[in-house]
C-alpha cells in the first residue's frame, strides 16, 4: 500500500514539474473513471459483506478454499469464465478473497479467465474471429490460466 | 409522489438500504447483520487506502501515453519487433474487446501477419497497462511480475499455433 502511495507521488510531482496541464487531465481522468466504477464498487462490497456475513464464512468459501486446490482453481476458473466485471472492481474483490484465506492459485485462476475467458463476449468475439477460431482462442485461454496458476502456486509456496 | 426516490441510483438504494440493515442489527443485536457491517467497513478502508493512487497511476497513464501514437508503430515490423508493438500497442487499450476487435481489423489492413494480431488481441486481455496497476496494487508486484513472465512466452506461442492451424490466409471478418 505504501508502495503504490510512494509510486503515485514520485510518478505525479515529475509529471507536474514537466506538464501541469497534462497533469490535471490525469487527475480528471481519474476522477472521471472512479466515478463511472463507483456504483459498481458499492453493489460489489455491499453483497460481498452480505454474503460473508449472513451466510456463513465456512460455508461460503468451502468450495473455493476447503475442497483442495484443484476444486477451489476450478470454481475460480469458472466463475472468472461467466463473470464480465472490470478489473478496478475484480482485484480489489480478489484482494478481499485473499484476505479471508483464498489461497493465490485460486486467485490466478479466477483473475486470469475474468480476462482470456469470456462467456458474454463470445457472440462478439465469433463476429471477427468466426466460431471455430473464437472458441480456440477461449479454450487457449482456460489453458493459459491453468498454467498460470500452477506458476503463481508455486510461487507462493502452495504447490509443492 | 415519490419522483425524487425513484431517481436514486440503484447502487445508492442498495447501500442505504444496507446500511439501514446494519443500524437496525445493531440496535437488536443481531450478531451476523453486525459482521456485515464490520466487514464492509474493513473493505472500505482497504479501498480507501489503494484506491486513490491507483487511480491516479491510471489517470497519468492516459494522459501521457496516447494509443495512436503507439499505433504508428505498427504494421509493416515483422519478427521480434512485431510481437513487441503487438504487446506495447495492447497495453494500452482501454475497454478490451470492444476496442481491441476493431483494432485487429484496422492491423490486418495495415499489413500485420495473423501472428501479430493475435499476439495483439491476446495481449490486450492480459497486458493492460491500467489493469496491471490494480493487479500489483491489490495482489502485489510478485504476483503481476510471475503473471506477466508465464503469459507473455504463451500468448506468443497461443497466437504460433493458432496461426499454423488457420492458416496464413486466415482473414478478420467485417462485423
Amino acid at each position: 500500500m505504501v508502495v503504490a502511495w510512494v509510486l503515485m507521488a514520485a510518478l505525479f510531482s515529475a509529471s507536474w514539474f514537466v506538464n501541469r496541464e497534462r497533469t490535471l487531465e490525469a487527475a480528471r481522468l481519474a476522477w472521471t473513471l472512479f466515478r463511472e466504477v463507483l456504483p459498481m464498487f458499492v453493489i460489489v462490497l455491499v453483497f460481498t459483506s452480505l454474503s460473508l456475513g449472513l451466510i456463513s464464512e465456512e460455508v461460503l468459501l468451502e468450495l473455493l478454499v476447503g475442497r483442495g486446490l484443484l476444486v477451489g482453481s476450478v470454481t475460480g476458473a469458472v466463475a472468472g469464465s461467466i463473470a464480465a466485471i472490470p478489473s478496478s472492481v475484480a482485484f480489489p474483490l480478489s484482494a478481499i478473497l485473499l484476505g479471508k484465506g483464498v489461497p493465490y492459485t485460486v486467485i490466478a485462476a479466477f483473475t486470469t479467465t475474468l480476462m482470456m475467458v469470456g462467456v458474454v463476449t463470445f457472440p462478439l468475439e465469433r463476429e471477427y474471429l468466426g466460431f471455430r477460431a473464437a472458441l480456440v482462442r477461449n479454450l487457449a485461454g482456460l489453458a493459459m490460466a491453468l498454467v498460470v496458476s500452477v506458476a503463481i502456486g508455486c510461487f507462493f509456496g502452495e504447490l509443492p | 409522489m415519490n419522483g425524487k426516490r425513484s431517481s436514486l441510483p440503484f447502487w445508492a438504494v442498495l447501500f442505504l438500504a444496507f446500511a439501514a440493515f446494519v443500524a437496525l442489527s445493531a440496535l437488536i443485536r443481531f450478531a451476523p447483520g453486525i459482521k456485515c457491517g464490520t466487514d464492509f467497513l474493513a473493505f472500505a478502508r482497504t479501498m480507501a487506502g489503494l484506491l486513490p493512487p491507483t487511480f491516479l497511476l491510471v489517470g497519468l497513464f492516459h494522459s501521457w501515453v496516447k494509443r495512436e501514437t503507439v499505433e504508428k508503430h505498427m504494421g509493416s515490423e515483422s519478427g521480434v519487433q512485431g510481437y513487441f508493438w503487438a504487446i506495447v500497442l495492447a497495453g494500452t487499450i482501454v475497454g478490451g474487446l470492444f476496442v481491441a476487435l476493431p483494432l485487429c481489423l484496422v492491423l490486418q489492413k495495415k499489413g500485420a501477419s495473423m501472428k501479430v494480431i493475435l499476439t495483439f488481441l491476446n495481449a490486450s486481455m492480459i497486458c493492460r497497462i491500467p489493469m496491471t496497476v490494480f493487479e500489483a496494487s491489490f495482489l502485489g508486484i510478485g504476483f503481476t511480475i510471475v503473471r506477466y513472465a508465464v503469459s507473455i512466452p504463451l500468448l506468443i506461442l497461443i497466437a504460433w499455433a493458432m496461426t499454423s492451424w488457420l492458416g496464413e490466409d486466415f482473414r478478420i471478418a467485417e462485423p
